[in-house]
């Protein structure tokens, strides 16, 4: 059966992120996440008032800071009361929500928001209080923990190897040269010693502080309000269990749903920008979505140059915008990821008209 | 919370955030809980006939219910495997570990732990490993200490892999008791930082909204109102007018305070909101709307203890109403 495409045309017609660094401790998380907002309208002309729903993603555990999303929304100037929405989830859940409002035709544009303070915490432990309460959380898996067990499976499939994961790190902050937003970049960053092996500092994220914001528009008015929008021609989310021995960690059966739900097979894509912050997650998301060496994939850098959590998998969405809108990519797919070892995945296509 | 100032003049205090949770559990997780703390290993039968272990309450793929309780080796195999040479305070060995993914004899899912290993070039995918119990067990997912290399035979009787088992237990453990424990370390901005720097002088200070000109007391930075950086800083108070208040008859655990007092709402002049606080130095049932108030300091306090009142006549309603 063909896929239906969406009732309602809506792209991406704005971008706009922080620099992302180790640490913000100047910045309380609304003064980080303010001037994000500013620019984001900047870049349409629009003032908050005229946007007819807004949607932010974080997580308060980040930052240790009780209710903090009602604390950033001072940042965008909520009064009179606003149509606003949040989830307790990486910024691109929170841009579905904003396009399954303009697809009820509650809304014609949108704001979307996100960000992640992680410096306050120690977030390697921080993120071990989301797994299941009964079998894990007791044992304080951390972060790189579980996405280690996955890359030593991914090596034992004689899928990569560790010279091969260390390419991907170099080649994501080389990449991440051309971004000024970039926490780390450049060819200099040492691979380093294994963090909990066989990932070593290079295959892992960068921890730190920042935040991102998107404007979805509709039809006419997206045209309107950019050049050359970046239309979201499908986007869908899946998940898998949530018990790691359940599931083939090799694999990522959710992404390809997802891609297939959104189209991205229908047509070849130019670029990626996916949502893996260890290396050998890009391994798994490369096959599922069966990324040929023609695909241009994270060249922003991606997670392993800057992943501000919460925030990183909204950027993956906005940085494939930002390269439609200049006519650097005409057909891209972006991906972003929850949950521990690629658990849970959104996969959006995004496409520029053609001149 | 103390607070100290590092060189570059941002303040940081510790943050410590605990979730002691309760949590009950479900007739398969309570069996399986009480299997191990009487060293007993089990699983559960999916509704495709697969054994879980780690075991669930409902079938992952169809959402039956599942209760069909299978018993399984406490000898298994590694199916991958990440050394962790520097365990984190909380995990389950001090010394460095292999974190494991271990199929147990005769379930078909793997369960996440720690094996006891002297080094990574000691452990592989495939090798055989055995569960060391711990040696208090309450009923938890710790109660196996960790994995050790080897075969089984540590136990008295071998187990009667893949036999049904009726999961009764004498004492069934019902509930855990999840502690968390997180440690931050606090910085609160801009411009909360120039406001509790501020009050070490004894001094109020708020930011104006460039645009609808609002003195925002405490300042967070942001006017809420028209999503604008707060900028201009102004000096408050240090009297004010009870906007509102309340009688507080019941005793808050630990706070030394004599029961009834009144906690207000108090607009200090040139606020454009009002904060809050105890009134004292009179009676609980003479405050009222509009009664002029000061803050009372004490010797080393990092905010006033209270208010109390200026004597003044009291403010007339048009003057605050704006500001309940």
């Amino acid at each position: 059966m063909p896929r239906t495409g969406p009732a309602r045309e809506v792209a991406v017609v704005a971008f706009a992120q922080s620099d992302h660094l180790r640490r913000t401790d100047e910045l309380s998380e609304v003064e980080m996440v303010m001037p994000v907002l500013h620019q984001v309208l900047d870049r349409t002309g629009l003032k908050a008032k005229e946007i007819g729903f807004t949607c932010s993603g974080s997580s308060d555990y980040l930052a240790g800071r009780a209710f903090s999303f009602t604390m950033t929304l001072d940042g965008v100037g909520a009064w009179p009361p606003i149509s606003e929405s949040h989830v307790e989830m990486d910024g691109a859940w929170a841009l579905y929500e904003a396009w399954v409002k303009i697809q009820t035709g509650e809304a014609d544009t949108t704001l979307v928001y996100a960000y992640g303070k992680s410096s306050p915490g120690p977030v390697r432990d921080v993120l071990t209080r989301q797994l299941d309460p009964y079998y894990l959380a007791p044992l304080w898996p951390d972060s790189v923990a579980l996405a280690a067990l996955q890359a030593q499976a991914l090596i034992d499939a004689g899928e990569t190897d560790e010279r091969a994961l260390a390419a991907i790190g170099a080649r994501s902050r080389a990449a991440a040269g051309a971004n000024p937003h970039a926490q780390l970049s450049g060819d200099a960053v040492p691979q380093g010693d294994y963090q909990v092996a066989p990932l070593r500092t290079g295959d892992c994220p960068p921890i730190g502080d920042g935040a991102a914001a998107v404007i979805l528009a509709a039809g006419d008015t997206a045209r309107r309000l950019c050049a050359r929008p970046a239309w979201i021609t499908g986007i869908d989310h899946r998940i898998e269990a949530h018990g790691l021995g359940l599931r083939d960690l090799t694999d990522s059966p959710s992404t390809r749903l997802a891609a297939e739900r959104a189209g991205v097979f229908e047509r070849p894509v130019d670029t990626a920008e996916l949502h893996a912050p260890f290396s050998s997650q890009e391994v798994v998301l490369r096959k599922a979505l069966g990324l040929g060496a023609d695909v241009l994939v994270n060249p922003s850098g991606g997670a392993l140059a800057a992943n501000p959590i919460m925030a990183a998998g909204l950027i993956r969405i906005g940085e494939a915008a930002a390269r439609i809108h200049s006519g650097a990519s005409d057909r891209a797919v972006a991906h972003a990821t929850s949950g521990p070892c690629l658990q849970q995945n959104l996969v959006a296509v995004l496409e520029g008209e053609r001149a | 919370m103390t607070a100290a100032a590092s060189s570059a003049g941002v303040l940081r205090a510790p943050l410590v955030v605990e979730f002691p949770f309760t949590r009950s559990l479900g007739p398969v997780q309570s069996a399986f809980l009480t299997g191990l703390r009487e060293r007993v290993v089990l699983g559960v039968r999916t509704s495709d006939g697969r054994v879980m272990v780690p075991p669930v309450e409902y079938d992952p793929r169809t959402a039956e219910e599942i209760r069909d309780l299978v018993e399984v080796g406490a000898t298994g195999t590694v199916t991958t495997w990440a050394w962790n040479g520097a365990p984190r305070p909380q995990q389950p060995l001090a010394t460095p570990f292999a974190w494991v993914l271990v199929k147990l004899d005769g379930a078909d899912t793997a369960i996440l732990h720690a094996l006891d290993a002297p080094g990574p070039e000691a452990v592989r995918s495939g090798m055989r490993v055995r569960v060391r119990w711990a040696g208090e067990r309450t009923g938890a997912i710790t109660d196996i200490a960790c994995f050790e290399p080897g075969e089984g035979g540590e136990e008295p009787g071998a187990p009667a892999q893949g036999a049904a088992y009726d999961g009764r237990f004498g004492d069934p453990v019902t509930g855990i008791v999840a502690e968390a424990r997180l440690d931050y370390t606090y910085s609160p901005g801009r411009a909360q930082t120039a406001y509790i720097n501020a009050l070490s002088e004894r001094k109020t200070v708020g930011e104006r909204c460039p645009s609808c000109h609002k003195v925002y007391v405490p300042p967070r930075g942001a006017c809420p109102t028209c999503g604008v950086a707060t900028t201009d800083r102004v000096e408050v108070g240090p009297a004010g007018t009870v906007t509102t208040y309340c009688i507080v008859n019941i005793k808050a655990k630990g706070l030394d305070i004599e029961v009834p007092y009144v906690y207000a709402h108090i607009a200090l002049d040139g606020a454009g909101l009002a904060l809050h606080g105890r009134i004292g130095g009179i009676p609980y049932d003479q405050v009222r709307m509009g009664l002029r108030v000061e803050p009372v300091w004490t010797e080393g306090g990092r905010y006033p203890d209270h208010y109390r009142p200026t004597g003044e006549p009291d403010a007339d309603y048009d003057a605050y109403k704006e500001l309940i």
